[in-house]
Parts: structure tokens; C-alpha cells; sequence
């Protein structure tokens, strides 16, 4: 349903981004994961039409993105990253607008559909202005649902919304990526985990990596850390902790906690917390940290990066 | 053609829904109102001593003269505003031209000033009541088309000026500056010139109307020079929308 090869972006002598190709199938939901700056809004402008690449081609519904970019824009919904609204109109007469410009048959009755998935059903008669950042976003992803599009393409979906719409949202994402495309782009690693079928991993431009949730997962968290963290001072701690068998690497903090590592198929946790007992310490924290976005860039892009 | 008609509709709507329809419509109401009274009191005077009856000429240059004014107002934040709020993007994603979305924008603003116009046609009324003989409906037909006509035009420079600016202030004080070289300044210099007089004079607002159709004369070179700048106006419009998507 979306097929990229070679796109390419400059904006004056700047390269947004570069030389970037996926694709993407019916009822696939791709992530774009990066850091704000990674070229992924440019890209997905590029493939809703809005846009033109400066090289490259983009396919999207059949349909060339720069030839026949109206034919395009008819079976895409988008999501943009600032969802701009009309804050001067109401909701309901909004999402009707929009789907006048669509020329959908009915246009009443799917926009009550859309509010209704959204869960916005009883904020339709209320002024887009007065709607808190959450239901902004929720309006925006019903102007996307509206004509039941078969590309969706969402611009950071779920930034801004409480945790539990974030749940909501996420699950409607997976309802409706049963059946039709959907590119999402997060800078969350436990959202792109969460909903997408594969990731891609973008970075300055360019595609840094990209394979299905499950091996990108395996592939990076290869290593469990863990820290942990004893009542009082703790002088040879650090000792205990690198003696015990299965540790890799261990590293004392500034705060006196300890961070160590072990291979994802052994778990040395209670091995670890036995020994620091044993030792005299009072132990109160042991807790597993996830790895952040940034470390997994660091993990992908090599070591160039790794001096920060 | 539909979409454009779509985007008129929310644009007339969003008038509205603004006080700036409101404001408009009462600095272009009340000049008028005023001034028709004094030319009928006027009138009335002369009528005394044989002087012509009043008709609806000079109100609709006072109207278009001041859309002058008014005009950018109305077309300043047609394009302008979509692009600063973001929702730009929303319409240009959209599955319509660049071109309908442009014509649409313009055509909420004309049919604003239509609207406006319309209310105008009281004054000839009220006249046609006291005069005798009866009013020249004629040639108050060809002054109201006069006023279609310079307001499609001017309008449509306006809003070809609101999409190449991001604020709306910027438009409002290029088109006012414009409108005010088309129609004050650019034939100015036309009488002390040895040659090319001509050409300036062509190129004023104000002859193609004052001159000849608000004079119960029409005539073909006049329509084609407004619908010409009419035509120019949108094409700057979407031309400048064209150019925001290649940045």
C-alpha cells in the first residue's frame, strides 16, 4: 500500500531527509521511531500529498504522491504532528466540512460514526476551541477516520493524551490496522512495541534499522540492566555485585546505587540480592531499567555517537 | 467546482462567526445611510430650482470606494490565517486543488460583499418612491455591475495577497497599499506625461469604473479588465500556495 524508494528532501541546503525506502502491506502497522529532527514529519508529508520529494519516488493506494497526488490525498486520513483545528468552529460542523471535502455520501451519519470511535461523541456540539490538548488530538484522529481512508498516516498519535486515552487510542490504532495501512510515527520505544507490526528506526534522515517489533526487541535489550540500591554507605558493594556469577558489567553511580548487566536469558536478580544480604547490606531497591531511545540510538547508529 | 463552493461556504460562515462581518458591514452601512440623506436633502433643494433627481451613483462609488479600505480587511486572514494556524495542511492534504481552494476562499469573501451590496439596493428604492419620473433602473444596473465587478476584482488581489504572507497584517497593509495605488495613484501622473497617459489611465481601478459603468455605460473593455484582474488575483493565489509546498 506504501511504497518508498529513494526519497529524498532538502529544504534549501539542509537534508531533511535522505535517500529513505520501505514499504508497507495491507493491514500492517509500520512505526517510525526517531528523535524529534529525524525526518519523520517531512516524510510523512511527503506521502500525504502535502509536499512534493525533492528525489525519490513514493507510491501510496497505487498512486504516485507527486503525479496523482489528488487520487492520494482521497484514500489517505493524516494525522498531523500539531493537529491544526479551527478553534472558531464547533466540532461536529468541523468534522462535516471535512468530510464534504471528501465528498463522503452521508456525511452526517460518518461523522457521528468517526466522533463515536473517538469517543467524542458528547463534545460535538462544543466549540473546537474549548477542547483540552487529549480531545484536540482525538477530533484530529476522527478528521483522519472520517472517510474510512486505506492509508492512515498519524503524526505522533498519542502525544498529549492522559494514559488512559493513550490505551484507547492505541487499541483503535490496532482495530483499524486489521484492515487497512497504517504509519505512525512515535519517539516512544514501548509505543512502537505496543502497536506496530514492524518499526522503522530513522535518525538524521536516514533509516538507522528496521525489522519487526519482536527482533528489534530481542536485539536490543540482548542485555538486562538492572540497579539497585542499599540503606547507608556502601564501600565494597560494588565488589559483591561484580562477583557474583552471570554479572557482565557493573558500575558504581554517583548516588551510591549500582548498575550491572546480565544476559536476558539468565536472570541473576535473586542470586545478586542474596549476596548483598549476606554481605551486611540492607538492600531496598532492585529494579530493572528500560533502555531509553537514546541508548538504542547509540546501539544502532555506532560509535560515533557514543562520546556523548 | 464543488469543493470551491464547500470552502466559500465555511469562509461566510467564519465571517459570522467573527465580529469582523459585523464591523465591516457598519463602517460600510452607516457612511452610506449618511450620505444618502444628504444627498437627498440636497436633491431636494435643487429639485426646487430644477436640479436632477438623485440616483444611486455616487452611493456606489462611496461603496467601492470604501472597499478600498475594507476590502483588505476582509481577504487579509483568507489564506494567511490557514497558514499560520497549521490547518494549511490540513486542506492541502486534502483531495482538493490548489486552485478551487483559492477561488473558494475569494468567493466566501465576495459573496460577503455581494451580501453587502444587496443591502445597498434599498437607497434606489427609497429614491424610485419620491422621484418622478421613476428612476433610470438601467443605468443603476450597470452601476451595481460595475460594483460586482470591481469587488470580484479587488477582492481576488486580496486574496491572492493573503496566501503569500503568514501573518495577516502583512496582507492587510499590501493589499490596502495596493488598492490605494490602483485606484488613486496610478493615473496620477497620466495628465503631465507627453505619452503613455493612456496606458496609466487603463491601468486604474477607478476609470474603468467611475468613467463609464457607474455612468450607465458598459462596456466590454471594462468587464475584461476586471475579470482580467479577477483572473491575475487567484493566479497569484495559487501560485503562492504552489510555492509553500515546494519549501
Amino acid at each position: 500500500m506504501i511504497k518508498v524508494s529513494g526519497l529524498t528532501k532538502d529544504y534549501g541546503a539542509r537534508r531533511a531527509i535522505d535517500n529513505v525506502s520501505f514499504d508497507a502491506q495491507q493491514g500492517e502497522i509500520v512505526g517510525f521511531l526517531g528523535p524529534n529532527g529525524a525526518g519523520k514529519t517531512t516524510t510523512m508529508r511527503i506521502l500525504t500529498g502535502y509536499m512534493p520529494p525533492t528525489d525519490g519516488e513514493a507510491i501510496v493506494a497505487g498512486y504516485d504522491v507527486v503525479e496523482e497526488s489528488l487520487e492520494v490525498r482521497k484514500r489517505v486520513g493524516y494525522l498531523p504532528e500539531t493537529v491544526p483545528l479551527y478553534n472558531d468552529m464547533i466540532v461536529f460542523d468541523y468534522l462535516k466540512f471535512m468530510g464534504e471535502l471528501r465528498r463522503i455520501p452521508n456525511v452526517e451519519d460518518r461523522v457521528e460514526e468517526a466522533l463515536d470511535m473517538v469517543g467524542l461523541y458528547d463534545r460535538a456540539d462544543g466549540y473546537i476551541g474549548n477542547l483540552s490538548k487529549g480531545m484536540r488530538q482525538r477530533v484530529g484522529l476522527a478528521q483522519a477516520l472520517l472517510h474510512r481512508p486505506e492509508v492512515l498516516i498519524l503524526d505522533e498519535p498519542t502525544i498529549g493524551l492522559d494514559p488512559s486515552q493513550v490505551v484507547e487510542v492505541r487499541e483503535l490504532i490496532k482495530e483499524i490496522g486489521k484492515e487497512r495501512t497504517v504509519l505512525l510515527s512515535t519517539h516512544l520505544l514501548n509505543e512502537a512495541q505496543n502497536i506496530c507490526d514492524r518499526v522503522l528506526i530513522i535518525n538524521k534522515g536516514k533509516i538507522v534499522a528496521e525489522d519487526t517489533t519482536e527482533n528489534l526487541q530481542a536485539r536490543l535489550l540482548g542485555a538486562e540492566r538492572v540497579t539497585l540500591r542499599v540503606r547507608g554507605e556502601a564501600e565494597d558493594l560494588l565488589q559483591t555485585v561484580k562477583k557474583v556469577k552471570g554479572v557482565q558489567s557493573a558500575t558504581a553511580r554517583e548516588d551510591g546505587a549500582v548498575e550491572f548487566e546480565y544476559s536476558s536469558g539468565r536472570d541473576v536478580r535473586p542470586e545478586v540480592a542474596r549476596q548483598v544480604v549476606n554481605a551486611g547490606y540492607d538492600l531496598i531497591e532492585l529494579r530493572p531499567i528500560g533502555m531509553s531511545l537514546e541508548e538504542i540510538f547509540l546501539e544502532l547508529t555506532g560509535s560515533d555517537a557514543k562520546r556523548k | 467546482m464543488r469543493n470551491v463552493w464547500i470552502i466559500a461556504k465555511r469562509e461566510l460562515d467564519n465571517y459570522f462567526n467573527s465580529p469582523l462581518a459585523y464591523v465591516v458591514a457598519f463602517a460600510v452601512l452607516l457612511p452610506m445611510g449618511i450620505y444618502f440623506s444628504l444627498i437627498v436633502w440636497v436633491s431636494a433643494q435643487q429639485a426646487m430650482m430644477g436640479g436632477s433627481p438623485p440616483d444611486s451613483a455616487p452611493l456606489n462609488w462611496l461603496f467601492v470606494f470604501l472597499l478600498i479600505f475594507l476590502g483588505p480587511a476582509l481577504t487579509m486572514r483568507l489564506l494567511s490565517d490557514e497558514a499560520r494556524m497549521g490547518t494549511l495542511e490540513l486542506l492541502l492534504t486534502a483531495p482538493v486543488r490548489d486552485f478551487e481552494l483559492v477561488t473558494g476562499k475569494w468567493l466566501g469573501a465576495f459573496l460577503f460583499v455581494m451580501g453587502l451590496a444587496a443591502l445597498t439596493l434599498v437607497y434606489p428604492l427609497i429614491i424610485n418612491n419620491y422621484v418622478e419620473p421613476r428612476i433610470d433602473w438601467l443605468a443603476t444596473l450597470s452601476s451595481y455591475l460595475g460594483v460586482i465587478l470591481v469587488s470580484a476584482a479587488l477582492l481576488a488581489l486580496g486574496a491572492g495577497i493573503s496566501a503569500i504572507f503568514t501573518n495577516q497584517f502583512a496582507a492587510f497593509f499590501v493589499t490596502l497599499g495596493l488598492f490605494f495605488f490602483l485606484w488613486f495613484m496610478v493615473n496620477l501622473p497620466a495628465g503631465y506625461l507627453p505619452s503613455g497617459g493612456d496606458v496609466l489611465n487603463y491601468l486604474s481601478v477607478s476609470t474603468h469604473f467611475s468613467q463609464s459603468m457607474n455612468n450607465g455605460a458598459i462596456a466590454l473593455g471594462d468587464i475584461v479588465y476586471y475579470l482580467s484582474l479577477t483572473a491575475l488575483g487567484l493566479f497569484i493565489g495559487t501560485t503562492a500556495i504552489e510555492i509553500r509546498r515546494w519549501r
